[in-house]
């Protein structure tokens, strides 16, 4: 066990420094009206450090940056692209525990997750899209003896992307390297509730990157994201957030004609066959396990499993084992390795989280574990912590309808295949699910016929470079991860070449 | 406290309030960026809230409900000069939005516009000023609990 020092005291592995810029062609460069806003520590509730206030004229600097940097880094081989990929990858494996700090510090996150899963998953995301990029071929057809078609992949040219707070460094990186693979250069606006550790992770590698080819502006979503989204000088926006917002960026993107991925959560059902309980044994603990990965993260993941069905005939004993499991989780300093479950990354995040709480209760859900905020006292005691919580309840109740992105699971039973499959498809989105079943066969069949983007089968929460993610219905549009990801940042350029010294005879 | 207009066919009960919290960042909100409206978004992140734009900087279609119609001019306060609200209505109207998809599965909840501190709201207007927007719920007099 380890309890890394807090940024601020003398032991602590990473110095926030006291102001951070926005990083523009290379450099640090002030926000041109000369705000800054304060980012908040979810751990303490207290602000750490002032950070560049991004407006319009910020967002037209970094644009004129990759601008002028696009061509040159556009027509990179895909060599030299994944050189430097693979170099990033090398320089946040070597900081894991100072890059880990400084993002528990920023979003709350119990530090055992960005040792083990954002930063791993970061560098070997980095080193996957520099794999793909060199195994990339372009096809040609031979349509006629002297008629060749060659198709190229092409960058797009400079795009913009929105990133949100729940994995700052890691869904950055899911942005980030299929757009460099590809040869784009980038405007990327953080979120607002975690704006420093990719900036961090910025003063790490700044210098492998030629200037201009990533820019980084912070500020609000009003004043920098939307200046960003509906600006007619990129050519591809990338979103993750809500549906209003992934609407209105939808919105920009047809009004300048351009392609916009979008990955807009959902509210995963993960689903128990009785047969799981068959035996108590090792396949038992690891579905218990996947129940409790609600609380992962604090339930802030896109794909939380946030309701689970559980069929009729082990309901009472699963749920009940699966109560005690999740009884057992450890909720405490974010910077103790021992710490299972840390703090919401923001105040209005934890008022949320409550105001959920209360609307299952006034619903009728029956509160079977946790429901309120918790207080851990000393330095924390301002920190936003909220008790893995337990309902239980119909699916049609909002607690069951609505991504409540807290540590807070929807529990309901099932009577058999089609009743599961109903439930679990009976939601606005499609993003993950998570089926258990020692059937292959029936695992497989209800992996087909659940309307979800990513269906997880007896096993939960895996983000492998290469596995595709993203949604169906209002989950969103396009996919990250795997080299599908690659499409959404290149052009396909036709070269039709004709071999043939004979006129068509048309005129 | 302000309830919006019922403006839904068939109904007669409003389905969402302002509380004055809201009332006052409403006001302020308005002098900066003239006539606003709300859209409930859904999923991931900042998901769940109210967004509050500039009127209609957000185009609705007929994938939208409109849930009521706010306003928060004070009686007999024809309005911000200068900045007119929708044509021919007196006063300060801000409309409520909500996608009709999201609607089937809220409709047996009232809505009330609250505020708290907080920071990351999309591109709703309220973020900059350090506030959010969040919505409280209580169940419609006429809907039943699951039970």
């Amino acid at each position: 066990m380890t309890i890394y020092a807090a940024p601020g005291t003398p032991e602590a592995l990473v110095t926030f420094k006291s102001r951070y810029e926005h990083w523009i062609g290379g450099e640090w460069v002030r926000p041109v009206k000369g705000q800054y806003f304060e980012d908040i520590s979810p751990v303490t509730g207290k602000p750490f450090a002032e950070v560049a206030r991004g407006t319009a004229e910020d967002i037209d600097a970094a644009l004129d940056a990759a601008h002028k940097a696009a061509p040159a880094w556009g027509k990179t081989t895909g060599t030299e692209r994944a050189a430097v990929l693979n170099k990033i990858a090398d320089v946040i494996e070597a900081n894991l525990e100072l890059l880990a700090v400084a993002e528990t510090w920023d979003n709350g996150k119990p530090i055992r997750e960005p040792l083990n899963a954002d930063l791993p998953l970061a560098a070997d995301h980095f080193r996957y899209f520099a794999s793909v990029i060199r195994a990339q071929e372009g096809e040609f057809t031979e349509l006629d003896g002297d008629t060749v078609a060659y198709h190229y992949a092409e960058p797009l040219g400079v795009v913009g992307q929105i990133i949100p707070w729940n994995f700052p460094i890691l869904m950055a990186t899911w942005k980030l390297a299929p757009a460099l693979a590809g040869g784009n250069t980038i405007v990327l606006k953080p979120a607002e509730q975690t704006p420093v550790s990719i900036l961090v992770l910025i003063e790490l590698i700044g210098d492998i990157l030629p200037p201009g080819v990533l820019n980084i502006v912070n500020g609000f979503g009003l004043e920098a994201g939307k200046p960003l989204a509906s600006s007619p000088r990129i050519r591809k926006i990338a979103f993750t957030g809500e549906t209003t917002t992934g609407r209105l960026i939808l919105q920009y993107a047809s009004a300048n004609l351009i392609p916009s991925t979008v990955e807009l959560g959902g509210k995963s059902p993960n689903i128990f066959f009785e047969d799981v309980a068959d035996k108590n044994d090792a396949f038992y603990d690891k579905a218990q396990e996947g129940f409790v990965l609600f609380a992962f993260n604090q339930g802030e993941v896109c794909t939380c499993p946030s309701r689970s069905l559980i069929q009729k005939p082990i309901y009472d004993t699963f749920l009940s084992d699966a109560l005690d499991r999740t009884k057992k989780a450890i909720q405490g300093n974010p910077l103790d390795t021992a710490t299972q479950v840390g703090a919401q990354a923001s105040n209005d995040q934890l008022e949320k989280i409550l105001s959920y709480i209360d609307i299952g209760k006034q619903e009728g859900a029956r509160l079977l574990l946790g429901g309120e905020r918790v207080d851990l006292g000393g330095d924390l005691t301002d920190g936003f912590y909220v008790a893995p919580t337990i309902f239980e309840g119909q699916n049609s109740m909002r607690i069951f309808q609505e991504e409540i992105f807290g540590p807070v699971v929807a529990v309901t039973s099932f009577d058999d295949y089609a009743d599961a499959i109903a439930k679990a498809n009976d939601t606005l989105y499609g993003l993950g699910a998570g089926v258990w079943s020692r059937n292959g066969n029936l695992a497989y069949r209800a992996g087909r016929d659940i309307k979800a983007g990513r269906v997880w089968i007896n096993n939960y929460h895996a983000y492998p470079a290469g596995a595709a993610f993203g949604g169906y219905k209002s989950s969103g549009i396009g996919r990250e991860n795997s080299k599908l990801a690659l499409d959404h940042y290149q052009q396909t350029k036709n070269l039709l070449v004709s071999y043939s010294e004979t006129a068509l005879g048309f005129f | 406290m302000i309830d919006a207009a019922v403006v839904i066919d068939g109904e007669s009960q409003s389905r969402v309030a302002l509380t004055d919290a809201s009332i006052d960042l409403l006001h302020l909100l308005w002098g900066k960026y003239g006539p606003l409206m709300f859209h409930q978004s859904g999923g991931c992140c900042d998901g769940s809230s109210p967004m509050c734009y500039p009127a209609g900087d957000f185009i609705t279609s007929d994938a939208d409900v409109l849930l009521g119609r706010f306003d928060i001019a004070a009686p007999g306060d024809p309005g911000t000069p200068g900045t007119p609200g929708t044509p021919g209505t007196p006063g300060q109207p801000i409309d409520f939005w909500m996608s009709r998809e999201q609607f089937a599965y809220w409709s047996h909840t009232h809505l009330t516009v609250d505020v708290v501190p907080g920071r990351g709201s999309g591109f709703s207007v309220e973020g900059p000023e350090g506030l959010r927007f969040l919505i409280r719920s209580r169940l419609m007099d006429d809907a039943q609990p699951f039970r």
